[in-house]
């Protein structure tokens, strides 16, 4: 971290995105800028009112949370209807043991995994070889994550961060051919390899888009086809489920389907929606005799509880990271969490509990701008939670959080005694002469300083304009004013 | 079954102070089907336009289908037995099986299963467990052909949800297989069919 003595009131956002190489920058800001305006189109040629039906959707979700307690015990037993075993997880490492129990009850060796990001959250692919499992991310952008013992930096398009070059010299490293970056022989080679690896894997794994509690069905979109060939090849079918990812009814499908592919990938559907209701038909010869879903609560219930209950909302379509100024400068990588982006920002520190403060800054590496809660396909108010997190890195004086920011102290004695405030007045005309440069006295102040000019002092107008004008009769402001207030 | 308890709990505590909750949103599922760009005389037209607009191979009766094949100069593949005589009475160059072998993912080089249905809206192809096997044959292939009866395109997206049933696997298949993880370029067949047929018959 060679800019950390550069700068050293700088927050650790800040310092990923300096760290950033020239080429990572770049793809990672036209990936993000290209995904964001091919949304809005999408959106925009698709429907009448999208933003209604964004509305509509965040107020399902806000009633499934508000009613959560109702939902997963009616999911509950509509999977067992469906003929799946379920099991609760209170934290990751209960959920890794049960999803180990379960493969060790039925003699399994080999896991193939779909994209899943709360198996991330879970570490489960570590934890599985620890115990001697074979875990194989399927879904070619986690494929080449996990050989390069890398973490994904975007929630759907997991390898932003890598050009085709590296990902040419990893095929190469792991032997799956000469040096060749031509995406479609590498994608060609990744078809090949992981064929055989679903076709010895005795269980699939995957993650779920959405559960009806209606009818338990559980909801997935892939556009390669990885979930379904993990739950073509293997016997078993494992699904690891927040317990956040209810909707009521399959009727609101629909909606939820055409918001998630529209942000994410401005698609009309995913190539691949499945609804899984369970192992297989009696007259299928492929695909899982046992379904398993396992439900883990890691700590959203207590953000459930909390005052930031509306990022449970998420449908993790990733819309809110393309849009935004720091993520599009800074990279997943920088958000240190499985969720980066501004839902991350939200949700990381939230999900760390106690450690709270270890994440506490994320929620200051935003501008406050809006433009995650306008693309958001359930309209979250990330800003607004955003700022209840700054409140409460404050309150706990989280010192991560507190850096680089410049003291209130002075501002407030200075605002609550009129003599010294005007002494401040007449002081900041000063700065229309002095040069700058002599300012850079705080190290906030200078880091502040060195990207940025200060506009003209123009303070004190309204305090004149106060002065001059006529007093007020029977206490109703005269309509005849001398001047305008400038400020 | 003491997590499953003990989550239950934590989440009645969470809400038990939550001042109002919000009402279930009374609504009409069609705000979620799109608008298309101009009138299409059949749904069989519409679901064949927005299926091109996916890359997706949309054929209309059994003499497209084996123009097809010759076209393509295909030799080997699967055949739900459903359709064998129909295949070989327009392609009687094709060497087609019935069986399809795991161990011989690749020999293949399409794979002919039926579609329980199709949604106009979207160019969407609907499998099911029931209707399409094995679950391989229409997956592991280059070339996916899925044959569907015409009265089985459904308007939207909303309609085909209500048909659902009780099959333990659908899925909606919109377009061929596809990535655009490496630099955003898009590559189409990654784990599935590279190229997606749907021949209405």
């Amino acid at each position: 971290m060679k800019s950390t003595k550069a700068y050293p009131t700088r927050q650790p956002v800040d310092r990923y995105a300096s760290d950033l190489s020239p080429s990572v920058q770049e793809s990672v800001y036209n990936a993000s800028k290209l995904k964001t305006e091919a949304r809005v189109d999408a959106l925009q040629r698709d429907f009448a009112d999208p933003d209604a039906n964004r509305r509509l959707a965040g107020a399902i979700k806000q009633h499934t949370l508000d009613h959560l307690d109702t939902y997963l015990e009616q999911a509950e037993s509509s999977l067992r209807e469906n003929g799946a075993a379920v099991h609760w997880a209170s934290d990751a490492e209960s959920a890794n043991q049960i999803i180990l129990g379960i493969m060790q009850r039925n003699d399994c060796r080999r896991m193939v995994k779909s994209k899943s990001m709360v198996s991330e959250e879970t570490e489960l692919v570590p934890f599985l070889e620890k115990n001697g499992m074979e875990a194989v991310e399927t879904d070619l952008g986690e494929y080449i994550v996990q050989i390069d013992h890398d973490h994904p930096s975007h929630i759907v398009t997991p390898i932003i961060h890598k050009n085709r070059q590296e990902i040419a010299r990893s095929f190469e490293r792991e032997g799956l051919g000469a040096y060749d970056d031509d995406p479609t022989v590498i994608t060609r080679r990744a078809r090949d390899y992981l064929r055989s690896k679903y076709l010895e894997a005795d269980v699939g794994l995957t993650g779920a888009n959405f559960v009806s509690a209606e009818s338990g069905r559980i909801v997935l979109v892939t556009n390669e086809g990885n979930a379904r060939f993990s739950m073509a090849a293997p016997r078993i079918h494992i699904a690891l489920v927040g317990i956040e990812k209810l909707v009521p009814k399959d009727r609101d499908l629909s909606l939820f389907l055409s918001l998630l592919a529209r942000s994410a990938t401005a698609q009309c559907l995913t190539v691949y929606t499945q609804f899984i209701g369970g192992p297989r038909h009696r007259t299928q010869r492929d695909g899982p005799e046992k379904m398993h879903v396992v439900f883990l609560d890691n700590r959203r219930t207590e953000v459930l509880s909390g005052d930031c209950r509306k990022i449970l909302r998420c449908i993790r379509c990733g819309a809110c990271m393309n849009v935004c100024p720091v993520y599009r400068q800074a990279s997943g990588h920088a958000y240190r969490g499985v969720y980066p982006g501004p839902v991350g920002a939200v949700l990381s520190p939230l999900l760390k509990g106690k450690e709270f403060p270890e994440l506490a800054d994320l929620p200051k590496a935003s501008s406050l701008c809006g433009a995650c809660n306008e693309v958001c396909p359930v309209d979250i108010p990330i800003p607004e939670l955003l700022l209840r997190l700054r409140n409460r890195a404050k309150h706990e004086h989280v010192s991560l959080a507190a850096r680089g920011t410049p003291s209130m102290g002075i501002w407030a004695r200075a605002a609550s005694s009129p003599g010294a405030w005007k002494t401040a007045l007449s002081a900041g005309r000063l700065l229309n002469v002095v040069p700058h440069g002599f300012l850079n006295l705080s190290s906030p102040a200078r880091a502040w300083q060195s990207s940025r000019k200060l506009p003209p002092f123009r303070g004190g107008a309204f305090r004149k304009w106060m002065r001059e004008r006529n007093p007020p009769k029977n206490g109703v402001p005269s309509p005849d004013r001398k001047s305008e207030p400038d400020s | 079954m003491k997590d499953r308890d003990t989550i239950l709990k934590r989440v009645r505590d969470g809400l038990a102070e939550t001042p109002e909750r919000t009402p279930y949103p009374e609504y009409d599922p069609a705000c979620a089907v799109m608008r298309q760009p101009h009138e299409f005389s059949s749904l069989w037209e519409l679901f064949a336009w927005r299926m091109k607009s996916v890359n997706g191979v949309p054929l209309h009766g059994w003499n497209a289908l084996g123009d097809f094949l010759r076209e393509r100069a295909l030799k080997f593949g699967y055949c739900d037995p459903e359709y064998t005589e129909a295949i070989a009475a327009v392609c009687g160059s094709l060497d087609i099986t019935e069986r399809f072998d795991r161990n011989d993912l690749d020999r293949y080089e399409f794979g002919i299963t039926a579609a329980a249905g199709a949604i106009a809206e979207t160019g969407t192809i609907v499998l099911t467990d029931a209707a399409t096997r094995p679950r391989l044959a229409a997956l592991a292939p280059w070339i996916h052909i899925a044959i569907l009866q015409e009265d089985d395109i459904w308007p939207d997206s909303p309609t085909a949800l209500k048909r659902l049933g009780d099959d333990p696997s659908v899925i909606w298949v919109t377009g061929p297989s596809k990535t655009a993880d490496v630099e955003g370029i898009l590559i189409e067949g990654v784990h599935g069919p590279g190229v997606q047929v749907c021949c209405v018959v």
